[in-house]
């Protein structure tokens, strides 16, 4: 078997087929970034992944999970501060969360330099939102480079690095969800580790550090110097490149995913336009861009999102007062969506209707196929508290949802959640909502992850104001959506065992003095609790406590002996009330056609949360089930 | 070879990332230029878990374009016709595992279940080869993925692409108890 912590410490040069988050690695090992720090979300998780793959002792760099992103970039400052390189990535609102020190950072002396390696999700493929983390860059003079592809994001971040390092100061990486997560064959180059010099550089010589007054203007001065700089630097480094079609006429300029999706697009085309790629898309490099307009007719711009570089292409060719025809945004639905080669044929058809062929007709579809949501696994303790929830409250009670796998709670049957934000967002939303509200309860949700990445000020709030709400903490000990990274109650780092941090101390520590706590999957006794917490007059807490069933299952599967449990149905006791589909609706039951309830036996772990919800105790106890006597 | 594009869907949980892991290392094994993706992050909770695979001399994004795919493979019979209907070229192959994972309106008795009839009927209507497996004697349901793989190589479902090159790549992907599983259900059946 091929291992991928082997590949990336390879030292001799190699190709082998990887992901854009994997070649993001061996970039990082081959650059010498020394500390790197993340918080997860998608589309980057996999690069943590990527990174776990190589045993610590053999990892070249420090890695750590913080608990959020903005934590994650002071970690990585700090370290640079100290002469390290070193980066951070998130996902694209991530960037939202680290703002408040990350659009500091251009103003400071980086001495090891730091990448900025930012997921963003153009699509909302998995976000809240598409937000264009250009529109950041432009605010904090740092400047972007974007790769379109796994083979890019290797060569990229290495310039990156470089950029950074020579220049002392941040640079942002920005890959999108499909350059992420594409996979193709990449050439790796050679890599000799060398040893590393520990000595703490840091030294106010190098600043100041500290931005007040009299210090911002020189800051500000010498970030913008930097940007000029490294717009030159991106022509001579050959970060920007022309596919040339010899067509005069016609010519567009795209950067990142949508420059391979023009370059499958245009294939059918009788007559290709000529293509100017951006590697640098902030600043953006004048001289090709003027360049390019000099000699083209007409030119598209073909950018995902907002339309920014569209206004930087326009603003040059008036300053020179060219003549070429600017096509950039046409209408409101091309700021919408991925660029993908769908996207780009339709943008295309509507800017030079003649270029591509037409396609055939679609065939029509006959069939009406019912959609499948992502939903809560089978056993998700989510669930078990979701239904416990939705029994003891009125129709009007008003529930607030926070991300993560919970936030799933909002589709039928539970309809639970039914307002979302972003992380950490229900408690001070929750609280807004009890205001002047005396007769529809408030109950907000959150996760353990996000209870220590933002819920901890909208908790501390909820006590101090005197907010009369209740939250369900659903502790299942993992981030689990993004994919099972540890947090700080889970009992161990990223490296390392530690002591967790107690959920239940933290809360009694802010002084919140109504908590309650059980295992979700006690029915009774949740629902006990909840009334209880609901009656209490101040901010009360029921921790619902679950061990995350998806993770727990799986590392039960990798134990020797490991014997698969199921649940069944009693046909002769079950009345066909359905409440295990219809309310508790785990996705194990499966209605057959005579009416009848039944086990899906490729779904069920037996893990018997449904028991106690089944009215006329059908649901018999989970047995060890061999394949033979599936019942489905 | 020209353009080869194959989409590959299921439920999240069912293994699309192995199966299509497999194809995309058993196409470079077999010196095909190849590109894929798949959709991560939230599909994976018993959503739709979707993968593109594209393989040519001159193919630059992994992603399909609607109704361009030459062989679609499912393992889940609702995600078959789903998948179908948008990747499918008219002409192309269907591979589906017959299974059926509920979806939620299936459930909530909105919507009815999806029938082996109006896969069938729908082929024929659009000229699709229709390829239908289940394996019912499988030891772990984790192994409907190469159950279908095992019929993709018996029934050269994908040209250029051999047993021999299906297999380095299930070696270079798996080791001891699992990878022997697979390959005695690979071996038995792809023959
Ligand atoms: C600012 C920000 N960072 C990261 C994410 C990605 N994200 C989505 S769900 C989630 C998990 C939250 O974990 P937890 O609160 O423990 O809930 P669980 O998924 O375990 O139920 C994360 C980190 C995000 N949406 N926003």
């Amino acid at each position: 078997m091929k291992t991928m912590g082997r590949m990336l410490l390879t030292k001799e040069p190699f190709s082998e087929i990887v992901m854009g988050n994997t070649a993001l690695v061996r970039a990082m090992i081959e650059s010498g970034t020394r500390v790197v720090t993340s918080y997860p979300g998608s589309p980057t998780p996999e690069i943590a992944t990527a990174i776990q793959s190589i045993p610590g002792e053999k990892r070249p760099f420090y890695f750590e999970f913080s608990t959020n992103e903005k934590v994650a970039t002071e970690v990585a400052f700090g370290a640079a501060l100290n002469g390290h390189l070193s980066a951070v990535f998130f996902k694209s609102v991530g960037l939202n969360v680290a703002s408040d020190t990350f659009v500091q950072l251009s103003l400071m002396n980086i001495i090891g330099g730091m990448v900025v390696v930012l997921g963003d999700d153009p699509g909302a493929n998995s976000s809240q939102n598409e937000q264009d983390n250009r529109h950041f860059a432009y605010m904090s003079y740092t400047p972007v480079i974007e790769p379109s592809s796994p083979a890019e994001v290797y060569t990229f971040y290495k310039e990156a690095a470089r950029l950074a390092q020579e220049k002392k100061m941040p640079v942002i990486l920005r890959l999108t969800t499909h350059v992420c997560h594409a996979k193709e064959k990449v050439a790796f180059s050679g890599w000799e580790p060398s040893p590393f010099d520990n000595t703490p550089m840091f030294d106010v010589k190098n600043g100041p550090y500290i931005s007040l007054t009299s210090e911002v203007f020189p800051k500000k001065r010498r970030a913008l110097k930097n940007l000029q700089i490294i717009e030159e630097d991106s022509i001579r480094c050959g970060l920007h490149r022309t596919e040339d079609h010899k067509n005069r006429k016609m010519g567009i300029i795209t950067m990142g995913l949508p420059f391979q999706s023009v370059m499958d697009v245009i294939e059918k085309a009788a007559d290709k336009p000529d293509i100017l790629k951006l590697g640098l898309v902030y600043p953006v490099p004048k001289e090709p861009i003027a360049d390019f307009l000099r000699s083209h007719e007409e030119v598209k711009v073909l950018e995902e999102l907002d339309d920014i570089l569209e206004k930087e292409v326009k603003s040059i060719a008036y300053d020179l007062k060219l003549s070429t025809a600017i096509y950039g945004k046409m209408d409101s639905e091309d700021r919408i969506g991925e660029y993908t080669p769908d996207k780009v044929y339709q943008l295309l058809k509507k800017t030079w209707p003649h270029m591509l062929p037409d396609k055939g007709e679609k065939a029509e579809d006959l069939t009406l196929i019912p959609q499948r949501p992502a939903q809560m696994c089978p056993g998700c303790g989510h669930r078990s508290a979701f239904y416990a929830v939705k029994k003891v409250l009125e129709e009007t009670d008003i529930t607030v949802a926070d991300i993560g796998c919970h936030s799933l709670g909002f589709l039928p049957p539970y309809k639970m959640g039914e307002i979302l934000m972003c992380m950490g967002a229900s408690t001070g939303m929750g609280s807004g909502l009890s205001i002047f509200n005396t007769s529809r309860k408030v109950i907000v949700f959150m996760g353990d992850s996000t209870f220590f990445h933002a819920g901890l000020p909208g908790i501390v709030n909820a006590v101090f104001n005197k907010h009369n709400i209740t939250m369900v903490l659903m502790e299942n000990g993992t981030t689990a959506m993004t994919g099972h990274q540890d947090h700080a109650a889970s009992g161990k780092n990223f490296n390392e065992p530690v002591e967790a941090i107690p959920i239940r101390g933290v809360l009694e520590g802010l002084g919140v003095n109504k908590i309650y706590e059980t295992d979700t999957y006690n029915q009774k006794k949740l629902k006990e609790l909840l009334v209880q917490a609901l009656g209490d007059e101040e901010f009360s807490v029921v921790i619902a406590k679950h061990p995350c069933m998806l993770k727990f299952t799986r590392e039960q599967q990798r134990q020797p002996g490991y014997i698969r449990k199921r649940v069944d149905i009693d046909q002769n006791k079950c009345k066909r009330i359905s409440e295990c589909i219809q309310t508790f609706a785990c996705p194990t039951f499966t209605r057959l056609e005579d009416g009848s309830i039944r086990i899906n036996p490729d779904l069920c772990i037996g893990d018997g949360s449904c028991i106690q919800t089944c009215p006329t105790s059908a649901v018999t106890s989970p047995g060890a089930k061999g394949q033979e006597d599936n019942n489905g | 070879m020209d353009k080869f594009n194959i989409y590959l869907t299921g439920v999240g949980g069912q293994g699309i990332g192995l199966i299509s892991e497999i194809l995309l290392r058993a196409a470079d094994n077999a010196g095909l230029n190849v590109k894929s993706v798949d959709t991560h992050g939230l599909a994976q909770r018993g959503g739709v878990v979707v993968s593109h695979i594209r393989m040519g001399e001159t193919i630059y994004t992994p992603l399909i374009p609607a109704g361009e795919s030459d062989l679609v493979v499912a393992l889940e019979r609702h995600e078959a016709l789903r998948g179908m209907n948008g990747a499918l070229k008219n002409g192309g192959v269907l591979i589906y595992y017959n299974t059926v994972w509920q979806p939620l309106d299936v459930r909530l008795k909105n919507a009815d279940e999806i029938t082996e009839d109006v896969i069938s009927q729908e082929c024929q209507r659009r000229d699709i080869r229709e390829i239908r497996v289940v394996e019912p004697a499988l030891k772990d349901i984790r192994m409907q993925n190469v159950a279908v793989l095992a019929d993709i190589a018996k029934f050269e479902l994908i040209p250029g692409i051999n047993n021999e090159n299906y297999i380095e790549a299930m070696k270079d992907l798996m080791e001891g108890k699992k990878l022997e599983d697979n390959m005695k259900l690979f071996n038995g059946k792809s023959a």
